[in-house]
């Protein structure tokens, strides 16, 4: 069993049509302001309507993390691997995997700064993260 | 308000492959009546959740009930039952309200395994990323909670310590054993940074509640349990679209509303229940309650101040993480509070009147609270 592919609905389509562009988008709201992750047809801060995609920075921090011993289905291969949750720079957060460094307590420190990188998975592109500046 | 009439759990809890989903709601059922001297006839609401859910329940049962309720948040729906019940008695809808938890956790006999639709929001946006049920989700926020308020891995571990203390006096808690810091620390990893004795266990098990009028109630076998205060509400059903890592939206808000309602306040409470699925949480519950500040609460607990002979004796019954967790286990915290309250608890606090109990539903996706006494206010 692979690991799990999502499936998008039409309102988060633009989502992983962005990631397989190379993009990270996310929505924000047209009346208040306010970006929001992750996407929904109405503002969860406003009720308004009006929401828009916009192309984030992909720049973001670590905000916190556990390392699953265990692997899910699919990720046999990866145990121990970090299950994280990231700050964008824009201000929404959003579950991610961090690749590219051994995921380990010594290596995965809050706040480091990270960037957008993508993963194809079936028919889908996911975003995952990576030390910003690493190799 | 009304009070709580009948509670009672299933004969044993544990390991019960023999035992399948719907009996363990049955026979949870037929203990509460027994409890509280009350025949099934005299019933005349039901409250369930999930499979098998409270029509199955009414009807193997063989009750008509006139109101029926299957709010469904996870493990701490029970607690929202006893709040709608409450309500359902004042409107009139119903005079004698039956809530039943059955569930195969550990087992798996007769029991549906749940799954989200692969175009939900966390199909889409977690499940991709390797997450493994509770214990790689609920345990995310903690790192955090760590590095905002210093909290040591020592510090957590003495939540699963305190509460074997308490475990070790109840003859029905599946683990006993006492166990040291240095024990919980050196356990396997399971999902770093909790240890495997950080993580609650999956039983089997059930149990009942009768929820009737303050006046009904004081007719009856056992004494009321007076339903002084209730909460409830939701925080993200999404664990990474929590506001704050540090604190939990839903705890506050239905503890606040909890403590309004009873007009108490936290130096009114003798004893407290919290939903303990992983050890972070009672240090999340009572900070979010405000027995303790902010970043106060794993001092508090490695102190001793939550264990036998400490000052806020907290999860009596073991809790989660020792006395039993069937994976919705909101049920027994509020049985273990009616226990503390008539003063038959394994564990007894001596001169509890006030009990809290704090719900937790999914990861840190939705909350209950429930105060209740043993004394009309
Ligand atoms: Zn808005």
């Amino acid at each position: 069993m692979g690991k799990p592919v999502p499936a998008p609905t039409p309102e988060t389509r633009p989502f992983f049509d962005g990631a397989a562009a190379g993009e990270l988008r996310i929505q924000r709201c047209a009346d208040c302001g306010e970006p929001f992750f992750y996407p929904r047809p109405s503002c969860p801060f406003c009720a308004s309507g009006a929401v828009e995609w916009f192309t984030a920075s992909g720049r973001a921090t670590l905000y916190s993390y556990t390392i699953s011993h265990r692997p899910a289905p699919g990720f046999e291969q990866d145990a121990p691997y970090a299950i994280a949750v990231v700050q964008l720079a824009e201000g929404p957060r959003m579950m991610t995997n961090i690749v590219g460094i051994e995921n380990t307590p010594d290596n995965l420190v809050l706040d480091m700064d990270l960037e957008v990188t993508f993963e194809q998975r079936g028919d889908v592109t996911i975003p995952q993260f990576t030390p910003a500046g690493g190799h | 308000m009304a009070a709580i009439a009948g509670a009672a759990e299933t004969d044993e809890i544990g390991v019960l492959p023999g035992h399948s989903t719907l009996r363990l709601h049955v026979e949870g059922a037929r203990n509460a009546l027994a409890d509280a001297g009350l025949k099934l006839s005299d019933i005349d609401g039901i409250a369930s959740v999930s499979s098998p859910g409270p029509i199955q329940v009414a009807h193997a049962l063989g009750i008509q009930p006139r109101w029926i309720d299957g709010t469904g948040v996870g493990g701490t729906s029970f607690l929202l039952h006893v709040r709608h019940a409450v309500a359902a008695i004042q409107a009139g809808h119903a005079d004698t309200i039956l809530i039943t938890h059955g569930e195969s956790g550990r087992s798996r006999v007769g029991s549906a395994r749940g799954s989200m639709p692969a175009s939900s929001p966390n199909a889409q946006f977690e499940a991709p990323y390797g997450v493994f049920g509770p214990p790689t989700m609920f345990t995310i926020p903690l790192l955090r909670y760590m590095k905002e308020f210093g909290l040591t891995p020592e510090q957590l571990a003495s939540v699963a310590v305190a509460q074997r203390k308490w475990a070790a006096r109840n003859p029905r808690a599946m683990y006993r054993k006492p166990i040291t810091v240095e024990d919980v620390l050196d356990s396997r990893m399971i999902s770093y940074p909790f240890h495997l004795l950080e993580c609650c266990l999956v039983t089997d098990g059930g149990g009942a509640l009768i929820v009737t009028s303050d006046e009904r109630a004081a007719d009856l076998r056992k004494p009321p349990v007076h339903i002084l205060g209730t909460g409830e509400t939701f925080e993200s059903p999404l664990i990474s679209q929590m506001a704050d890592f540090t604190t939990s939206a839903a705890f506050c808000r239905s503890s606040r509303d909890a403590f309004a309602e009873a007009r108490i306040g936290v130096g009114d409470v003798d004893h407290v229940m919290i939903y303990d699925a992983f050890a972070h949480v009672p240090i999340y519950g009572l900070e979010d309650m405000g027995f303790v500040g902010r970043g106060e609460a794993g001092p508090f607990i490695a102190e001793g101040h939550t264990s036998p002979g400490g000052s806020l004796p907290v999860n009596t019954n073991g809790g989660g993480l020792s006395y039993t967790h069937t994976g919705m286990y909101g049920m027994f915290l509020i049985q273990e509070s009616v226990r503390q309250l008539r003063g038959e608890a394994a564990a007894q606090v001596p001169g509890v009147e006030v009990s809290v109990a704090l719900g937790n539903g999914g990861m840190f996706m939705a909350a209950g609270t429930l105060v209740l006494g043993n004394r009309k206010p």
